[in-house]
């Protein structure tokens, strides 16, 4: 037996064993997630017990280094790790920007206190964190923004405004961009510095959503305090750091674009019928769906080649440029055309009747997936620029 | 006839844009819903609009209406669409008045029709019986029983159900589901014995609901027109219907381009306006071309109404086929360009999104239409 197939003998009665029953369903959305913090929102007793269980054997962050509360796994073996929770439909115990953002900016850019400090917590689910990015003025122009840090020995003071901060209410710490120094060009002078936002001088404010829902915040900054010892990298070089941590948030922004887990053809022919040859009995419909799933298809299959090429050495492809851009553009259309397979049904906000508007809030939501992480504009001017060299106006 | 405006729907349309931009605005559809109003609507506002003559304009003069024909209608659906406004126009006016005028007898139009353009009757056709408008898959059957005939069975998605008077409930008298023929209408008052309300909060947050028959027994007075007889004149209220949805659909996305313009020229990223990108203008610009489009369409398809003669079901599904593909282009692109402001519950632009995809899906989607559209030209 290969020492891969005994990983996997080994993870499958672990996870047998140790998986709770209530665990093993699957979650209607990413937001369904266990992610942890100080003030955990449980929506199922399990959930702790499960990221407890996890986390003791670093497979929150399967990928990460042990002695950062990782599991130290292979590509390989977590990929064996991935498919095993698949089997059992086995949820994820933990997921948090800690995890998908901050994790892999710490691993490359943060000293060692740092990592040994901050990882550690995000890993057990200890610590929640929120991304102070954007501001009023400084959206796609991200590099303009103008939140003030100013040098008082062993710590910066913290005046200025964010927005769209997502979970910011929720949230433990801030990672958070902020301006050290505005005499130079706007890329410099940007600081990447973490900060506690149990202080008074924090304070949120819940912004809705068109679904309904309150996932973001305007967060404001009245003299709080970030400590240097925080400050990650050296003073006004963050926008490197921000711009490696934003690939990050990308590329999990478009995984919603992977083949989606509920059968759409199914609820098609359940609400159309089909004809004698089993056609799917609206020719329209029948023909949007089958491009979706086409594309659907394709996407997954260009995600799995960048992936196997970098395992195999030959670096990140160019192709992973649009994995944000198309991702996203398919999950908006994914849920557009759930919206046409469930009309009526789809249409309803509230009431058991339509499970607390569950179709509808998510396809309101979907908009939002093409601006958050940088819009598809940005992106794909990114990718004319960068990717095909395109000059400038 | 030509495809302009004569002066007197010029008027029309000014004076619907003025009242509604006054007293039924996004901001009073955004108070209506923050208030929880079971309606859907606010009386006072429904009232005006009657001593303005709407709830009469497309009825005969003789049953009391002003005649002015489904043009001048369609025009103040456009600026209803543009405004968000609600009101029993759509069930009451567009739909049911337009059914019992095609269906109904002499003295059955003389009785409803003038009591709906004088504001005293709210009516509601309640015809879809699952997620989707299928009137071909009617499956609510009309039993003859005594005088006359019992109806279980339920209707979804019935638009004012909860503040309807009456609802004309199209049953099955004879015949097997799929096939379109033997269709009756029948006028049942809301306080009917078996009749049960169910009210249903949409997203665009108009009131409707579920509509359940358990036995409801019916005298052959509440047949309207004759029985069996219904199909054709529910096709043709059907386009109608359909029509003045597009014109709805019109306004909407008119409504959601321009203030879409409006913020491109005011919104600053990278030291400039947002406008002054070229991704943005020439999405702006192809928006514009298919507005376009949409405005000859709805135009026609209401001239046709108005003008009688056959292929009417044609340009209405033209018309709401196109309507429904312009309505969503516009309305998810208005959201994108407004970034992040765009997604939130504060800001109008979403609104638009929401009711936008309600009127489409209201009595058949794009999917419907157009497929409907292949199989008139023959294909
Ligand atoms: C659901 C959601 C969650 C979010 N969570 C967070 C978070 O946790 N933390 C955080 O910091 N931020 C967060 N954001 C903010 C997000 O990153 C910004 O909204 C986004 O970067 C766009 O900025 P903006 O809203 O200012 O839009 P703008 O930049 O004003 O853009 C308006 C429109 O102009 C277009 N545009 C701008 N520049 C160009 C150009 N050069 N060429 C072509 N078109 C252009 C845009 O694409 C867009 O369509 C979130 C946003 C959303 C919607």
């Amino acid at each position: 037996m290969s020492k891969l197939e005994q990983f996997r003998d080994e993870t499958r009665a672990w996870l047998e064993a140790n998986c709770p029953q209530s665990m093993r369903v699957t979650l209607h959305s990413f937001e369904d997630i266990y992610s942890g913090g100080r003030n955990p929102e449980i929506k199922h007793p399990d959930q702790k017990l499960w990221c407890d269980r996890m986390a003791e054997r670093g497979w929150t962050v399967p990928h990460w280094p042990k002695e950062y509360g990782g599991g130290g796994l292979s590509g390989e073996e977590v990929k064996v790790l991935r498919q095993e929770m698949a089997r059992i439909n086995a949820q994820p115990p933990l997921e948090s920007f800690g995890i998908s953002m901050l994790g892999p900016a710490l691993l490359k850019f943060g000293s060692e206190a740092q990592k040994q400090e901050h990882l550690p917590p995000i890993a057990r689910g200890e610590i929640r964190w929120c991304q102070g990015y954007s501001e009023p003025n400084a959206g796609s122009d991200l590099a303009s923004l103008q939140t003030r840090a100013v040098d008082k020995g062993d710590y910066y003071l913290i005046n200025g405004q964010k927005i769209w901060t997502s979970y910011a209410d929720k949230s433990d710490w801030i990672f958070c961009l902020v301006r050290t120094d505005s005499s130079g060009s706007k890329h410099e002078g940007i600081s990447f510095v973490l900060f506690d936002m149990d202080a008074p001088e924090i304070t949120t404010r819940p912004i809705k959503l068109i679904s309904g829902n309150s996932p973001f915040c305007e967060t404001f900054f009245d003299n709080a305090k970030a400590y240097k010892r925080n400050l990650i990298g050296e003073e006004g070089k963050g926008w490197t750091i921000a711009k490696y941590l934003l690939t990050h948030e990308r590329e999990m922004i478009s995984s919603f674009g992977a083949a989606p887990r509920e059968s759409l053809a199914e609820a098609a022919i359940e609400a159309f019928g089909s004809d004698a040859s089993g056609r799917l009995a609206n020719g329209v419909l029948r023909q949007s769906l089958a491009q979706y799933q086409l594309d659907a298809m394709a996407f997954s299959a260009t995600m799995a080649r960048v992936r196997d090429e970098a395992k195999a050495g030959q670096g990140l492809g160019a192709a992973s440029s649009i994995f944000k851009y198309y991702g996203t553009e398919l999950n908006k259309r994914r849920n557009e055309l759930n919206v046409a397979l469930n009309g009526e049904a789809a249409l309803g906000w509230e009431g058991e009747a339509y499970e607390g508007g569950r179709l509808c809030r998510d396809w309101l939501r979907s908009k939002g997936n093409s601006i958050e992480g940088g819009t598809s504009e940005i992106q794909l001017n990114i990718i004319s620029k960068r990717v095909l060299g395109l000059p400038d106006a | 006839m030509t495809l302009v405006l004569n002066e007197e729907q010029l008027m029309l349309k000014d004076s619907a844009a003025g009242f509604l931009a006054q007293k039924a605005s996004v901001s009073h559809l955004r108070a209506l819903r923050d208030s929880n109003s079971s309606s859907g609507f606010d009386p006072a506002v429904w009232r005006a609009m009657v001593d303005m003559g709407w709830a009469g304009i497309a009825i005969p003069e003789a049953f009391g209406g002003l005649g002015y024909g489904y043009t001048g209608l369609g025009l103040v659906l456009e600026q209803i669409g543009r405004h968000l406004s609600s009101s029993p126009l759509e069930a009451t006016v567009l739909v049911a008045a337009t059914l019992i005028n095609e269906l109904g007898t002499e003295a059955q139009k003389e009785q409803w029709l003038s009591a709906i353009a004088a504001g005293n009757c709210q009516m509601t056709l309640a015809l879809q019986e699952g997620k989707h408008h299928a009137p071909e898959r009617t499956a609510l059957m009309a039993v003859p029983k005594g005088a006359g005939y019992r109806l279980n069975g339920s209707k979804q998605f019935v638009l004012d159900a909860s503040t309807a008077q009456y609802f004309l409930v199209v049953a099955r008298s004879a015949g097997e589901v799929g096939e379109g023929d033997a269709l009756s209408v029948f006028i049942v008052p809301a306080d009917t014995k078996g009749l049960r309300i169910e009210a249903r909060s949409m997203v665009d947050s108009r009131a409707a609901g579920v509509l359940h028959l358990d036995a409801v027994q019916l005298g052959v007075e509440a047949l309207l027109g004759e029985a069996g007889q219904a199909r054709q004149a529910l096709e043709r209220s059907l386009d109608i219907a359909n029509i003045g949805l597009a014109a709805q659909l019109l306004g909407l996305s008119l409504e959601a381009f321009e203030r879409s313009l409006t913020y491109l020229k005011e919104r600053k990223q990278f030291g400039q306006l947002i406008g002054s990108f070229q991704a943005l203008q020439h999405r702006a610009a192809k928006m514009f071309a298919e507005l376009e489009l949409a405005r000859s369409i709805v135009l026609q398809a209401l001239q046709a109404i108005d003008q009688g003669g056959d292929g009417l079901s044609l340009l209405a599904s033209a018309a709401k086929a196109k309507l429904c593909e312009v309505a969503e282009l516009v309305s998810n692109e208005a959201v994108q360009m407004h970034g992040g402001i765009g997604m939130t519950d504060e800001h109008d632009i979403g609104l638009f999104l929401k009711r936008a995809r309600v009127l489409q899906h209201s009595f058949g989607d794009y999917n419907y239409h157009l497929n409907r559209f292949a199989q008139l030209k023959g294909y």
